[in-house]
């Protein structure tokens, strides 16, 4: 057996690809877990109105809510300026 | 008081179902008088699992309805003594769950059993709601595959949050039972191990469940597979049975069934 793993460990098995994929997937989703459900909507709005000015989409903004909904973090990524 | 038990999984086609009807009947087999209720409205299985789908007449959305006592919907089963069944009706859809009438149901049944058994359907929905809205205790059933876990964690959510322990500041009970577990691809790394589910879910384990010809085989013939006490999979639901009163029980069927040399030189199949 341990010459075997020794070898097989080189590669990286599916199975862990699988482990590293759920650890993130989770956590991302029990994050969003404790969210209020109008968190999806705002973040709609206030694209709509970043969107008025500048060239963003859906992807370039993060909109966090800390466990007791004490602190908004809003985080717009902007396109790079054309020159 | 019962105790009430729902098997949960929030993906389809983990074993909920088989997991329910073994777990109730290795409750009755140590003696506790023990109801199996399937909140599968519309896609009763349970009935078929546990070898009794001739003898339903009325169901669980009857008894909400009032249309049939519980003593009339309640199935004795003829191989466990202190087991019934309660079973779903096939022709209603699950808008039939009312949750006054489900409490209702509960309630009556509480005054008559040791441990009620919820098997839920599939889903998030309100058949799967209901199933686990009044439970004391949930068994996550998963299997150590990426969807199934996602899911879990999901319906580990809703428990946290929707269900009536949690809207009173409670915590229902949370154990995870791996099943169609293969020793042999975890060891190949191609299946999530058992501490691999245990570090992402993160709640205590129940049992592991080997993936076995016993279950469909008892299936097949509608017996519980707890009762097939020759093969694996019913020697790994008798020790979470035991587990899940108290007793301290080795998990067992994690590793590779000692093979012969020659399997062990040349045995590896893709």
């Amino acid at each position: 057996m341990g010459i075997l793993s020794y070898f097989r460990a080189k590669k990286q098995t599916s199975a862990s690809v699988a482990k590293e994929r759920l650890q993130v997937l989770v956590a991302y989703e029990r994050s969003q877990r404790n969210q209020p459900d109008y968190l999806p909507q705002m973040q709609q709005e206030i694209l709509a109105v970043i969107a008025r000015y500048v060239d963003v989409s859906v992807d370039d903004v993060q909109i966090n809510l800390d466990e007791d909904c004490s602190i908004l973090e809003l985080n717009v990524t902007l396109p790079e300026q054309k020159h | 008081m019962a105790e009430i038990i729902v098997v949960t999984s929030g993906k389809g086609g983990v074993g909920k179902t088989t997991s329910s009807a073994a777990i109730g009947t290795g409750l009755a087999l140590r003696g506790f008088k023990t109801v199996l209720v399937d909140f599968d409205v519309g896609l009763r299985n349970l009935d078929l699992i546990m070898g009794c789908e001739r003898r339903v007449v009325f169901d669980l959305v009857n008894v909400i309805n009032e249309e049939a006592t519980l003593n009339q919907a309640l199935i004795r089963d003829k191989r466990t003594e202190g087991l019934y069944i309660l079973p779903a009706s096939q022709t209603r859809d699950k808008d039939a769950l009312t949750q006054d009438g489900v409490e209702r149901v509960l309630n009556e049944l509480s005054e008559m059993f040791d441990y009620i058994v919820c098997d839920s359907p599939a889903g998030i929905e309100r058949g799967a709601h209901m199933a686990l809205y009044f439970a004391d205790t949930a068994i996550v059933v998963t299997n150590p595959e990426v969807s199934s876990v996602r899911d879990s964690d999901r319906i580990l959510g809703v428990l946290q949050s929707k269900s009536r322990k949690a809207e009173q500041g409670e915590q229902v009970r949370e154990h995870l039972l791996l099943t169609r577990y293969n020793p042999a691809r975890v060891q190949a790394g191609e299946m999530l191990s058992v501490d691999d589910v245990r570090d992402i879910l993160a709640i205590p384990l129940l049992g592991v469940i080997p993936e076995s010809d016993a279950v469909l085989k008892a299936s097949n013939q509608g017996q519980p597979v707890i009762l097939d006490d020759q093969s694996d999979a019913g020697q790994a639901y008798q020790d979470a049975i035991a587990r899940f009163l108290g007793e301290e029980r080795e998990h067992r069927f994690l590793e590779v069934q000692r093979k012969g040399l020659f399997s062990r030189v040349f045995g590896r199949k893709g």
